[in-house]
């Protein structure tokens, strides 16, 4: 079986759907030569018309593709710095995401902004290791952060073919992962639905993006001591809670593992949710980058603030623990 | 009233302005007696302006306006009655209400944007032309804004990707010389223009209080839009009689004075081109126009309010659900 990696199957899902839709076309810095990989050979397959190059104006392109949608297409959005998703924070969350409540229902905003590099990057300094995506589930844009090459490319096309704006984080620790998957196998993955990536029955872990993979060592390290359970929402916003309440009924124990900053960040609303709503015998943790961390300064100083597998297994202890 | 566009002879262009005119009046007497919860941004005094792009542009046209769009609403097509039901916030509006005065989109007048933070409709004008222009037809989209805009980096960034790909767009700046109450030699380094051509895109100034000039400079670059000529940029100089908002009626703002609006207003594009029109002719459109008027009135206060559950209903196009800010289950 064919072993597909994080990036080609991005590349693949771009390249699907602009075959399948003549009105999907790509949009951003560097996409005639891929430098991303995510538009690799996409120039000479559908020419530059629909492989548009953008001068550094992120707020004007991304404006741009507004009103491209609004024009009748779906356009993919391409950005290489996570930060430059904030620079356009008016463009898709109060343009953009606002224009099908203006307007009535009149029009739906079909963009995909695709955030090929989320996430670190050791050493790149303090302005390219953001990971904002908790922002934009705050403001009620649909965002989702695939873990899998799987995911990724069925992710990436039910963001393509949904008719409300949609981020697409691809985290850049899981651009290394890859998977055996026969090409028939690769379908459309809806929005909203998570994924138990392993069973257990004692702890729910809810990890999401790269950190999935690390969730799943962890819980592999414990396997015979601790029954750890991976859930991954797969879309931050609209999020899966039927899926995680459904873990909680099993295990009754939280720890979220996510690498937003801890205030207000993705970990802090599961946690108030299961909180309300669902069945907990234990309090919930969560492991998380500390409030405002400012990742990138370099690797030693790195791991000390990114989410780790350590503090993972001693939250999950500590978790299972708890109650007894 | 939803015609394929205003028309452009004397008696359209007057109806227009006396449209927009009586149109803003009647608004403002709906926000003084609270039946419009927003306020409104008034437009009156640079009707000229709407009237003028709105004969030249088709109904199948573009156009992005601003928070004081109304008059480019008139001009352009929308249905009087249902932009006064959007202006009240009432479901018969062109947005269902739920764009109110700032953001009255009506996709069946071809009004696609109005945004209440300036100057992005100039970059999603282009890529609406750009899309236009790539589906073969000789459609083309107008951004119009103020002056108050020129110096938003997006609208900025929208005018180079404009000429870049030298889409079918038509970026219109309404100058009133004013953004809210900064005068705009505080606020402007260099001319309105000169933003525009230092992008290579073929831009002028022209009086944006004779329906006559609008028209004639709009139907230019309109053209040049459509035969794949690209972008130009027109600034029409005009004015407006009233506050920014309607909360200067009260707010007592002491940034211009009366003898200087009281100089524009002896331009008034109302009284200009009425006197293009015959008197009995003017009389009788003045008739129909008030008839339009008050039906509108009628129509917008007799139609019901957004429902206490409603207001979001139309926030996803996928119909998404929000969860509640309280749980009361």
């Amino acid at each position: 079986m064919p072993s597909l990696s994080y990036l080609k199957a991005i590349n693949r899902a771009l390249g699907d759907e602009m075959e399948r839709d003549r009105t999907v076309f790509v949009l951003g810095e560097d996409v005639r030569e891929g430098l991303t990989n995510a538009t690799v050979g996409l120039l000479v397959r559908f020419g530059p018309e629909r492989v548009l190059e953008a001068p550094i104006s992120e707020q004007g392109f991304t404006d741009f593709a507004t009103g491209a949608a609004l024009g009748g297409r779906r356009p993919v959005v391409e950005y290489q710095v996570p930060f430059l998703l904030l620079l356009v924070l008016e463009q898709i969350a109060n343009q953009a995401n606002k224009i099908s409540l203006m307007s009535g229902g009149q029009a739906g905003v079909p963009v995909t902004y695709l955030l090929t590099p989320a996430g670190r990057r050791a050493g790149w300094g303090a302005q390219h290791a953001d990971q904002p995506y908790s922002v934009f589930g705050h403001l009620g844009v649909k965002t989702v952060l695939p873990a899998t090459p799987a995911d990724a490319y069925g992710l990436l096309i039910s963001a393509i073919r949904d008719d409300d704006p949609v981020v697409v984080f691809a985290p850049i620790e899981a651009h290394g992962v890859r998977e055996s998957i026969a090409p028939a196998d690769l379908v459309p993955v809806p929005l909203g639905v998570g994924r138990v990536h392993r069973a257990g029955a004692d702890v729910t872990v809810l990890a999401i993006g790269h950190l999935v993979h690390d969730a799943l060592a962890v819980a592999d390290e414990l396997d015979g001591e601790i029954s750890v359970e991976v859930f991954d929402p797969r879309t931050l916003y609209p999020f899966d809670w039927n899926g995680l309440a459904e873990s909680l009924d099993k295990t009754g124990r939280l720890v979220v593992f996510d690498d937003s900053n801890k205030f207000c960040g993705l970990a802090a609303e599961v946690l108030a949710t299961s909180i309300e709503q669902m069945r907990l015998v234990a309090p919930p943790a969560r492991v998380t980058r500390p409030d405002s961390a400012i990742i990138g300064i370099s690797a030693a100083a790195d791991r000390a603030l990114l989410p780790s597998r350590e503090q993972l297994a001693a939250a999950i202890r500590r978790t299972y623990k708890n109650g007894r | 009233m939803v015609a394929d566009h205003a028309g452009s002879s004397a008696e359209d262009l007057y109806r227009t302005v006396r449209l927009i005119r009586r149109f803003e009046e009647r608004a403002i007497e709906l926000v003084r007696a609270g039946n419009v919860a927003s306020g409104i941004h008034p437009c009156i005094g640079q009707e000229a302006v709407a009237a003028g792009i709105g004969a030249v542009l088709r109904h199948d046209d573009v156009m992005m306006t601003s928070h004081r769009g109304h008059g480019h609403n008139l001009a352009k097509g929308s249905d009087p009655a249902r932009l006064l039901a959007e202006i009240l916030g009432r479901t018969t509006g062109v947005a269902r209400g739920r764009g109110g005065s700032f953001h009255p989109l009506d996709f069946t007048a071809g009004i696609y944007g109005a945004t209440g933070t300036l100057g992005h409709g100039g970059p999603m004008a282009a890529g609406v032309a750009w899309a236009l222009a790539q589906d073969g037809t000789d459609r083309v989209a107008m951004c119009v804004f103020g002056d108050g805009a020129v110096n938003q980096g997006a609208l900025l960034e929208g005018l180079n990707l404009a000429a870049l790909w030298q889409v079918p767009a038509i970026f219109v700046c309404e100058n009133n010389h004013y953004a809210t109450t900064v005068p705009v030699q505080v606020v402007v380094a260099g001319s309105i223009i000169g933003r525009a051509a230092a992008f290579g895109i073929p831009a002028s100034s022209h009086d944006g209080m004779d329906p006559n000039v609008v028209l004639a400079a709009t139907e230019q670059a309109v053209a040049r839009a459509r035969s794949g000529g690209g972008p130009s940029f027109l600034e029409f100089s005009t004015y407006r009689y009233e506050g920014h908002h309607t909360f200067e009626l009260s707010a007592g703002l002491r940034y211009r004075g009366d003898d200087e609006v009281a100089a524009w207003r002896a331009r008034d594009p109302v009284e200009l081109q009425g006197r293009r029109v015959r008197v009995q002719r003017r009389q009788e459109i003045d008739a129909e126009v008030d008839a339009v008027i008050d039906a509108a009135t009628k129509f917008a206060l007799d139609s019901p309010e957004i429902e206490f559950d409603e207001g979001l209903d139309y926030l996803y196009a996928t119909k998404m659900r929000l969860r509640p800010g309280a749980d009361n289950a």
